[in-house]
This record gives structure tokens, sequence and C-alpha cells, in this order.
């Protein structure tokens, strides 16, 4: 199925937490990123990172009402860049991290 | 390649790659690993990485049990960077392809890492950079684990970059491995700066705050005589440096002629040129350039370098080595000329609001008389083995001069009671150096048998300037009127009376006041060991006519600046190959 490795996906999201993409968010970020296996890069402005490197996402610098574009390629992208998404637009990193 | 401007303390240049110590004295003395040693060094970092993450571990558990998830996460965090598969990979491969040494490598990496997070305008953001160098640190820790050294165990030639350098640790450096120094902090009037000159290490200091900037193992140049320090400097850079060296060692060649001539004018009139020195093998220099003597022999060293005060063994043995290297021309002794502050475990230092006008040197010694003591029997045992002078440093007020030659009477009798065999004619003097003392000279030259000209805290003193604080050091020159003429003063003082007297400051082994001083009618000339044969020549080029001339001139200016500017002009009519 040589077309479904092509997939790709694209999404527009703002950063909602109040201290921006730092590393905690980010982290959760990086981790759930990594679970794909999509290829996955996040877009600020003229940057594009790995998704899949908390270094490199936190040099981006995502502060909150920040605009990023989260780009996968891949198999799973679609629902890569939906959970990823979600991630980035949670206010606060409790919610993310709290026991289920 | 990036330049940064600092004060020149100690000059020459000094090319070579950068050994960056930081409060844990961490260094990283290899840049590059043999090709067939990749594989074993990558094996390295992963053992490192695998000893940080354990630590990592353990700090996160501590830490979430103690404080709570919110901070356990922030070294979760940490473990994620460190695992972080895109810098894993970046310092792979800087190993394979660059053959770069993991330290190199991490250090190179995470800067560059730490780099960015400092750009960055969200406040919060910028300080992650210290994170980085959080897990930087522990990687080299990890990394360096069997082979981290002191600094005085050198095993490579290197230039050191560090916040800062105690005297006692620039003394200790292996002056065969350590090519010279560049610190953030520090000033020029420090011993730190005058245990450079006097190990010829080319030495910069306060440059403020570079050393992120830096990996151990990069190419850097210090220039000395400009005070600039040049990181990862390009080809072209490096060329013109090693060019200039050679330039300078020709002209050392050409000055080797004057090692055998004594320093006579061109009218005749015969110089005494001596060496200013630290250290016991500073006299072999001062022997290959054909010095009269030793006007200044400071003692600090012996203080500095021990653990505790040193005995009266250690000072005679320092003493011995000079004495019998000089045979029977001068030696003279300065004794302890340190801060409170710079003393081995004095309780009583530290809470100094303003230590140059505080308990320091005769003043301190004058306190603690066992000490003093000490030395002085010390003094007075080498007195047979050869000429030597003891001075008296930082004299201000009679009384001091009194009480220290009170004491040194004393020190006398005891050896005289003891059979101790020493030369009763000792000669005594003092270095004039607070304007209080150049003021009153008259008086103090009945009490002394030579007095010696201390410019440097001279100049200070006079001018109310601390050079080592940047807003006001370019207020700090000798050639400012007030300070010349205290100078001449004190020269033409000691010239009434027949007596001695040498200028032993930095100033003395600058070329541009050797004509300046000639014409203030001084004789004896004290320098740094580097200095003496540049300073030969110069007063083999003039007559003594001229001189006075140019001092005359000199002294009718108003201008700090126009004074030097004129006394450039000058030495470049009298011997122009020594003015760039």
């Amino acid at each position: 199925m040589d077309s479904d490795n092509q997939l790709k996906a694209k999404k527009s999201v703002e950063v909602k937490n109040p201290q921006g993409l730092h590393l905690r968010p980010g982290e959760v970020f990086t981790r759930t990123a990594s679970e794909f296996k999509s290829t996955i890069e996040v877009i600020s402005g003229d940057r594009r990172v790995d998704g899949k490197s908390l270094l490199d996402i936190a040099t981006l610098g995502a502060s909150q009402g920040t605009q990023l574009e989260i780009e996968a390629h891949g198999p799973d992208a679609e629902a890569a860049v939906e959970v990823l998404a979600k991630i980035v637009e949670t206010s606060s990193v409790d919610e993310l991290t709290k026991e289920p | 390649m990036q330049t940064l401007q600092g004060i020149a303390v100690s000059p020459g240049v000094a090319i070579g790659e950068a050994l960056v110590i930081d409060n844990e004295g961490f260094r990283i003395p290899q840049r590059f690993v043999a090709r067939d040693a990749v594989q074993a060094e990558i094996a390295r970092l992963t053992d490192a990485i695998a000893g940080a993450d354990q630590e990592i571990a353990a700090n996160r558990d501590t830490v979430t049990e103690q404080l709570g998830k919110h901070y356990g996460a922030i070294f979760g965090a940490h473990l994620k960077m460190l695992h972080d598969t895109r810098l894993r990979r970046e310092i792979e491969s800087m190993i394979r392809q660059k053959h770069y040494s993991p330290e190199y490598a991490v250090s190179r990496t995470m800067r560059r890492y730490a780099k960015v997070f400092q750009s960055l305008d969200n406040a919060f953001m910028k300080e992650r950079s210290q994170d980085i160098f959080d897990i930087e640190k522990r990687l080299l820790k990890h990394l360096l684990r069997d082979r981290r050294e002191d600094v005085s165990q050198l095993s490579s030639p290197v230039v050191l970059l560090a916040h800062n350098l105690t005297p006692s640790e620039t003394a200790n450096l292996n002056r065969k491995y350590a090519l010279g120094f560049v610190t953030e902090a520090g000033g020029p009037g420090s011993h730190t700066a005058i245990v450079a000159e006097a190990m010829r290490l080319p030495a910069v200091v306060a440059t403020g705050p570079f050393l992120t900037d830096v990996s151990g193992g990069d190419l850097v140049i210090i220039d000395g005589n400009l005070g600039r320090v040049i990181l990862q400097p390009d080809e072209e850079t490096v060329a013109k440096y090693r060019y200039e060296a050679e330039e300078h060692r020709s002209v050392e060649a050409r000055l080797k002629s004057f090692a055998t001539k004594a320093a006579t004018t061109s009218d005749g009139e015969r110089i005494q040129l001596y060496g200013n020195i630290e250290f016991p093998y500073e006299v072999d220099q001062c022997q290959a350039g054909g010095a009269d003597g030793i006007g200044l022999y400071r003692t600090e060293f012996l203080y500095l370098n021990a653990k505790k005060e040193p005995t009266e063994s250690t000072h005679y043995k320092a003493y011995k080595k000079v004495l019998l290297a000089m045979g029977d021309k001068p030696v003279c002794v300065r004794t302890l000329d340190l801060g409170a502050d710079k003393l081995v475990d004095d309780a009583d230092a530290g809470d100094e609001k303003n230590p140059v006008l505080g308990l320091r040197s005769i003043r301190l010694t004058l306190r603690n008389v066992p000490l003093f003591r000490t030395q002085l029997r010390a003094i007075l045992r080498a007195s047979t083995l050869g000429k030597v002078q003891v001075m008296f440093p930082l004299i201000t007020t009679l009384k001091e001069l009194r009480q220290a030659k009170m004491l040194l009477s004393d020190v006398m009798e005891d050896l005289e009671e003891s059979k101790i065999d020493f030369d009763r004619h000792i000669k005594v003097g003092i270095m004039a150096e607070v304007p209080a003392t150049a003021l009153m000279l008259e008086r103090f030259l009945d009490e002394v048998d030579f007095v010696s000209i201390g410019t440097n805290d001279l100049i200070q003193y006079t001018l109310a300037v601390d050079r080592s604080n940047k807003d006001v050091a370019s207020m700090y020159t000798a050639s400012e009127p007030a300070v010349l003429r205290l100078i001449r003063m004190s020269i033409q003082a000691a010239g009434r009376v027949n007596k001695p007297v040498n200028v032993c400051g930095q100033m003395s082994g600058n070329i541009l006041y050797t004509m300046l001083l000639l014409g203030f009618g001084l004789r004896h000339f004290s320098v740094p060991p580097a200095s003496i044969l540049e300073i030969k020549k110069v007063v083999s080029s003039v007559n003594i006519k001229q001189c006075q001339r140019i001092a005359r001139r000199a002294m009718s200016m108003e201008h700090s600046q126009d004074i030097r500017n004129y006394l450039k002009e000058e030495l470049r009519k009298q011997v122009p190959e020594l003015v760039p």
C-alpha cells in the first residue's frame, strides 16, 4: 500500500498554555509524537523543527498565542496531527499529566 | 571568529587550544580522537549518558517525593533532553565524521543549543539555557570521571579560559603547557596579573562574560599586547599573528648583542640596570640580559603558593638560589607586600571595604610580628651569601619605617645571641609608592640607604584611580603631570643627598619613559627581565643633555596624552627600530 506511506496531514494550532510550549508540555508533546510512525515536524514562522526532539521544540520558544503548524508524513499522519494539536491547545500541563 | 576586548596585563601572543575552567575545574584537554578510536569513544559517550541518566532519574524521584510531581517533572524533561535522538545524532556524527572527542562534541552541541535559548525573547525560555548547561556539566563529569585534573596538572599545551584565576593557581601553572590565559573578571593591578607577567604568560583580564561561547578545544588567540582575545580565528588572522611573532623574535635576536654590554648612554653615563623578579628562575633571564643586579625581588609567591605560612627555611632556600646565581651583584629583597585578603587562613580578612587603602603590605606585617620576623631572619641569614638589601613596601609614615627598622635590629640581636652570621651592614631601603612618602622623602632619606619608586601604586594613589575599574581605568597613566612631578621630586631629593634611587614600577620597563626618567636624573632602573635589552638599546642611543631637554619640554605640558605623544615622537627620532 504505497499510497498509505505518502499520507500527509497538516494542522494549524495556537499555543494555549500560559507558559508556552515549554519543557514540560514539550515533553508530553515529543513523547506522544515519538509513539507515531510518521515523521513529525513543527513549523513556527520560518523555522521548521523535528517534532520528536524536545530540544528542537524548545528552541522554538513558542509562547502562549504563538501560531504553530504541525505537519506529519507517514501511515498514521492524520491521527498524529489530531492528537498533537490537542496537546498544543490544552491550557494546562496538569490536564495532560493527570492520572487516568 | 569572535573578538573580545579586555585589559592587557602581560604582553605576548599565545595561539592554542582552549581549556575552559569553570567553578568545578572542568577541562576538555583533547579536541580530537584517533580515527580507530571512534568506536571506543562512542562507547564512552553511551556510558556517560547512562551514568547521567541514573543521576537525573534519582534526582527526579527524590524531588518528586519531597516537592511533588510538578518539580520532579523538571528532571523528567532533563532526561528527555538527555535522550533526545537529534542531540545524540549530532554528537555522534561529530565524533564519527570530525573525530572530535566526546567531551568536545558534547560541549559544542550543548552550547549551540544553549545559545539558541539565550537568544529567545521569552524570559522563561532564555533560562532554559541553564538546563542545558546542567546537562552538559553532568555529561562532562561522567566523561571526565577519571581525568578531571587540577590546572596545575596540565599535560598538553593549552590557553586557559576562566572566570577568574587565583594568584596561586596562576603561579602553579606548568609553564611548559600553559601558553597564556584569559579571565572574565580581574584587574590589571591584581597579583594574578603580576604573576602572569613574571611567568611571561600572555594574559588578558576583565573581558566580561564569554565562557559560554567557547568549548574546550576551540582555537583561541590571546593578544597580550592589545588586550584582545580572538575565539575561533580564521586562517588569515592566525597567519597574521604567526608572522608578528616571527617579527618579534627577530627584533629580540637583534637586541641580543646588548646582552654583554653595559647600559651606557652615548655620552658615557653608566646606568645601573636591575631586574624585577618574583620567582628564582627569573634570574636566568636577568643574567642573560646582563643585568647589574636584582632591584626588586618580590616575595609574595612564597606566601601564595603555600597552604600554610612559609617557614624560615622556605624563605632562606628561595633567597639562596637567587643570591648564588647573582654572585656579587646586589639583590634587593622586598618584604611581604600583600593584602590581608590574599593571605591564607587569615580569619580577619574578608570584610575590608577598600582593600588597597586597608590592611596590607607593611601595615599587615607590622601587625603580624612573628610572620615578619620569620622573613627578616631568613633575609639576614641569607645576607652572608651575597649582596642582600632589604626593602619595606608601602611605607607611609616615618613611624612605620622606624618600627620596621627596630624589628630588624631586634632580629639581628637574636641572631647575634645565637651566634648566627649575617651582614651587619645590610642596606635598608623603602618603596616610595604613597604620595605622602614622596612628599616627605627628604626626611625618609635621612634614615634609609636607598629608595625605590613604585610607580604602580604611586599612580593609583596620586590619581585616586582604581585601574581595575573599567569606567576610570583610562585615567590611570604614568604620564599625568602630577605623577611625573612626584617622581621627579623623589629622584631629585635622593640625588641631593647622594643616595641611590631607582624606579621599579611598570613605568620603568616601558621604553616610552626611559629618556624622560634619565632627564629627571634617574641613573638606576629596575625593570621586568624581558625589558632589559630594550632599555639598554634606548639608553645607549641617547645622551643626557638630550634627555634633560626632553624632560623639560614634557614637564611644560598639561595633558597626559600630549606628553605621551611627545615622548613617542622623540623615541621614534632616537630609536626608530623600537617604535612600531
